[in-house]
């Protein structure tokens, strides 16, 4: 198995979980979704993001909870109208906690062709 | 290219990391492309487009003569260039900027090589009197431009684009007389299937 440096700990709620939780955190595949898609966007509305991941209220509900209370997104509620929304924005922190997790993709794959190599 | 087919699982832990350190950055990246090609489209401009193509097609049926259907279609072509970039400019502000810049641009330019080009043979064609060769042409030209622009954007783009080209083959095959109704049915029908799609998976 190829040696990969492991993600650091970061600063905030979340990151400050360190490494072991990182996975956790980001790794699973629609808040790695919610993350990803909101580094590219200042902001996407619950229902842009549902109709981009193409998953259910209930889930995408969960997972967003769980990267809030990380403080990697921020919510916040409005109205349009009567209509509720709900708009999501990346934090410092998760944009910081994603570039690392791609370094560490990256580092993987890196590790892996290190390994081929010799 | 609504990439995302994020599903509901969690993923389970693979042998090869190194795989799934490659699927992950893949999935980044096409959620990443997905967001700002998501901003750039406009699923009701598709659709009017679709139906001015359609109304723009059934009066250039009925002309009398050949430059006479011309200058309807080259109107219908006119009006749906303004369609699009007014919808598309109108959601790309409605969704803010992304913070990916250019995929409208990059779509843009990637389109721009055939459209050019068809405009010029539809010069050349028509002093030649080849009529008969615009719709396959106009068809095979477009579906090329799409195909090559959907590099830059959602996965329906080239799939639409290659159906464009089944359509402009078929006209350069067809008695002259079916022409006009292939227009109708790529121009029209596809633009609106294709906003229809658009609007239901891409933000409206």
């Amino acid at each position: 198995m190829p040696r990969v440096p492991a993600p650091r700990s970061a600063g905030g709620r979340g990151a400050a979980r360190g490494s072991a939780s990182l996975d956790n955190l980001i790794h699973h595949r629609i808040r790695l979704g919610i993350v990803s898609a909101l580094a590219a966007a200042e902001s996407l509305t619950f229902n842009e993001i549902k109709a981009l991941l193409e998953t259910t209220d209930g889930n995408l509900s969960v997972h967003a909870r769980k990267l809030e209370e990380a403080e990697y997104v921020t919510c916040t509620k409005t109205f349009d109208g009567r209509r509720p929304r709900t708009e999501y924005r990346l934090t410092p922190v998760g944009r910081r906690e994603l570039t690392r997790y791609l370094t560490h993709m990256e580092a993987l794959i890196q590790a892996t062709r290190d390994t081929l190599r010799r | 290219m609504p990439p995302a087919n994020a599903g509901n699982q969690p993923i389970p832990e693979s042998p090869a990391l190194h795989v799934r350190a490659m699927a992950d950055l893949r999935f980044i990246r096409e959620t990443m492309e997905s967001v700002s090609s998501f901003s750039a489209f406009s699923g009701w401009g598709l659709i009017l487009i679709g139906v001015v193509a359609t109304a723009c097609g059934l009066l250039a049926a009925r002309q009398p003569t050949r430059p006479r259907w011309l200058m309807a279609w080259v109107a219908a072509a006119a009006v749906s260039a303004v369609i699009g970039a007014l919808s598309t400019a109108r959601k790309t502000r409605t969704a803010r900027q992304p913070l990916i810049p250019g995929p409208a641009s990059k779509f843009a330019l990637s389109l721009a090589p055939a459209v050019v080009s068809g405009a010029l043979l539809t010069g050349a064609l028509e002093r030649a009197e080849r009529f008969d060769l615009l719709p396959g042409m106009w068809l095979l030209l477009y579906g090329a431009g799409l195909v090559a622009a959907g590099a830059w954007s959602v996965r329906v783009v080239p799939v639409i684009g290659t159906t464009f080209m089944v359509l402009g083959a078929a006209g350069l095959l067809v008695p002259p007389a079916w022409s006009n109704w292939l227009l109708i049915a790529g121009f029209g029908g596809l633009h609106v299937a294709f906003g229809v799609i658009v609007g239901r998976k891409h933000g409206g």
